[in-house]
């Protein structure tokens, strides 16, 4: 049998080289893996979900077992999936693993991004790799915002409302994109095949493609490593593809899944059937959305409303937070490989890998960056902060857009110290061993020896 | 060997979580149970692999060398040899048109995309309300100013488009006392009746809560508020522009009607919302 494939194909000697190839070992290393695991749990379940789901708006009058939305109106999307919800028999747990499969998807994505770039991984010659990462990541929030739509609850309808408001305030061109991308004037009835077809076609593919790039490149240019005894720029230390890794990755593949599994039936998400069916007189007041775009919702609510007219020509107060900012933050974070050579003049290849400790500057930057991101999260939430510490909404708001940039720098500045300190004294941060000697003076006191 | 006894229990777990998972499925299916006993199946197989992997097949660390990257270069300057093969960097005029016609092609191929959706046109300018339409609830039934009480909120339509979202408003009746009226709509407020589109001037969210003490809307998308007494101004929040209002009267029947379309163009701002359509 192997005889019969090797004649053809030469499989052996490929397999001789490929099962050598030598992947260096490190916790974080495994993020990234996480991701790719995340995405075959997704298409598993995916594949599921779509042979019961129905990508048609057309209205239907609710007649299944979950009484009160008994009698109701609703399109025949949210209506199979509330028969997908009670129905069909696993359909609940499949539909739950699925979403919170997308949520540790991009999670572990970013996770993976803060390693690489902490540890300089993204550093000459892994730019194109980089730049790749950046699209996995683009898709997978394109993937994660049009599954989040689909069930046209009335959740999901706020979502692609902002959606089409922001991409409408583009000037010159908005009107037109945004009729072009939802088929008219929001809310559209063709809507929901669109994003059906995106979800379950366009991005897949583009992310399978893209995630071929991406392994490819790796295998290519080889895995980075840590520095440490036998380990050089011109060389990888580490086990073997075979058995070691692949039995390494497959059981980390079982245990993602298996958790994933777990989650999906014990911990609720995304109960439809309380938001109720799409209703476009309606919005509700604590709209959740996923945590990837809570974000996108703070700068929203954070940013001051600001709106002009030069020549006629409406710059709207949702364009800023709507397009500007996400347009500015995910170019800064595309560009940074050129922007840090530009900074350093460091042109050199590198194979092993920075400590965050080691370069300030760079971490510095990483942190404001993450700090950044998070107070625009919190300001998500602004009504739940103002109702839970019973403030006035106004105040939290002001107290948010101060923060919005004072945290970052603070953080930054706090994590550059340290980061000096750290550097000075050559420790580990976690493993650092503290105290100090103190010995007894002539005079009955103590010295730092 | 307590490794393999380690093995043999994740394995063994795992293989009676999968049958427990069959047992529950055919047995109606419970979706709790299902969770986790898929995740014992998936997880104990997985533990037990991860055991095999670091307990049975340590393997001592390997050193692979790393070629260098780059090319040599003779092999660069044979590659770029081999592309200029067959004199294509010369046919100047024949390699311009090539390129020509393949932009030309794009550009063909992709007008299509133009299906995808209507020109905006009036679109974004024009709702449903035309001069004399009835005002309607969302059930389609006309409104007498006398039927709401002061303080009440209604959201209505134009006759026969109830659900039309463009044109989806607030009817609010206040003490006519209180009320501040803007400059030219004195008479667009039949008896304290107030209408308002509904569409947030943000992001376009329904403004759909009403806070009576101080008569002000609220956007629950992100909190914009606007003032009914004061012609719908924002008065907090993103929102920066006035909702806008509905001139209303009340028609021979006594039922309240739109004198005319909203002002201007409802919802969130675009580019060109000044201009004429
Ligand atoms: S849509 Fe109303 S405040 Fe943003």
């Amino acid at each position: 049998m192997l005889k019969w494939i090797d004649s053809r194909l030469g499989a052996a000697s490929l397999a001789r080289k490929g099962l050598r190839k030598v992947f260096p070992d490190h916790w974080s290393f495994l993020l990234g893996e996480v991701a790719l695991f995340c995405f075959v749990v997704l298409l598993a379940t995916g594949v599921f979900l779509t042979l019961f789901y129905r990508p048609d708006s057309v209205p239907v009058e609710y007649q299944g077992p979950y009484g009160p939305l008994r009698g109701q109106e609703m399109s025949a999307a949210y209506e199979s999936v509330m028969r997908l919800s009670f129905e069909v028999r696993a359909g609940l747990v499949m539909r739950q693993i699925h979403h919170w499969a997308a949520l540790v998807f991009v999670a572990s994505i970013v996770l993976h991004m803060g390693r690489v770039f902490f540890t300089g991984a993204f550093r000459r010659p892994r730019e194109i790799n980089w730049l790749v990462g950046i699209g996995l990541l683009l898709f997978a929030i394109g993937m994660g915002f049009t599954g989040y739509s689909l069930p046209d609850d009335l959740l999901s309808g706020t979502g692609l409302r902002i959606a089409y408001s922001a991409m409408l305030s583009i000037p010159f061109v908005g009107p037109y994109l945004s009729f072009l991308t939802f088929g008219g004037e929001f809310p559209t009835e063709g809507i929901i095949s669109r994003l059906f077809v995106m979800h379950v076609m366009l991005l897949p593919g583009l992310l399978i493609g893209l995630i071929t790039v991406h392994l490819a490149l790796i295998v290519r240019q080889k895995h980075t490593q840590f520095r440490g005894a036998g380990r050089t720029e011109r060389n990888v230390v580490g086990k073997p593809l075979w058995p070691s890794q692949t039995f390494r990755s497959l059981g980390l593949m079982l245990i993602v899944s298996g958790l994933l599994a777990m989650m999906g039936g014990l911990i609720q998400i995304n109960p439809v059937w309380n938001f109720g069916p799409f209703d476009a007189t309606i919005a509700t007041a604590p709209s959740q959305p996923d945590w990837y775009v809570g974000w996108l919702e703070g700068g929203m609510r954070l940013f001051p409303p600001i709106e002009f007219t030069i020549f006629s020509t409406t710059f709207a107060t949702v364009l800023w937070p709507g397009v500007v900012l996400p347009g500015i933050a995910f170019g800064t974070i595309a560009l940074w490989p050129f922007i840090e050579k530009k900074v350093t003049g460091d042109e050199a290849e590198h194979h092993l890998l920075d400590r965050a400790r080691e370069v300030p500057m760079r971490t510095a930057a990483g942190v404001a960056g993450i700090a950044f991101f998070a107070m625009l999260t919190i300001a998500g939430g602004n009504d739940v902060l103002a109702v839970t510490f019973k403030l006035p909404i106004e105040a939290v708001t002001w107290a948010l857009r101060i923060g919005l940039f004072a945290v970052p720098l603070i953080a930054a500045f706090i994590a550059y110290k340290m980061c000096v300190e750290l550097r000075s004294s050559q420790g580990h941060p976690f493993r650092r061993q503290r105290g100090v000697r103190l010995v007894r003076n002539a005079e009955g006191g103590f010295e730092e020896s | 060997m307590r490794g393999v006894r380690r093995i043999a229990v994740s394995l063994g777990v795992s293989m009676l979580a999968s049958v427990g998972l069959v047992i529950v499925y055919i047995s109606g299916g419970q979706n709790q149970l299902e969770g986790l006993l898929l995740g014992l199946a998936l997880g104990g197989m997985g533990f037990g692999i991860t055991l095999w992997a670091t307990e049975l097949l340590v393997e001592p660390e390997k050193v692979e060398e790393r070629a260098p990257l780059e090319s040599s270069e003779s092999d660069r300057k044979d590659a770029v040899e081999m592309s200029e093969e067959g004199q294509f960097t010369r046919r100047t005029l024949l390699t311009r048109m090539l390129g020509g016609a393949g932009a030309t092609l794009a550009a063909a191929l992709a007008i299509p995309a133009l299906s995808l959706g209507p020109r905006p046109g009036q679109d974004l300018f024009k709702t449903k309300w035309t001069p004399g339409a009835r005002v309607v609830d969302e059930n389609g039934r006309f409104i007498r100013p006398g039927d709401i009480s002061v303080e009440e909120i209604v959201t209505v339509f134009p006759e026969n488009y109830v659900g039309s979202s463009d044109s989806q408003a607030v009817l609010v009746k206040v003490d006519s006392d209180l009320l501040q009226v803007a400059e030219g709509r004195e008479d667009w407020v039949p008896q304290g009746c107030l209408a308002y589109s509904k569409i947030c001037t943000h992001a376009g969210c329904p403004v759909g809560l009403y806070r009576s003490e101080d008569h002000q809307l609220l956007c629950p998308c992100h909190q914009s508020t606007f003032d009914v007494l004061q012609a719908g101004q924002a008065v907090f929040g993103p929102a920066i522009r006035a909702l806008p209002q509905l001139p209303l009267e009340v028609d021979a029947d006594g039922y309240l009607v739109a004198q005319s379309d909203f002002p201007e163009p409802v919802g969130p701002s675009f580019w060109n919302r000044t201009r004429e359509a």
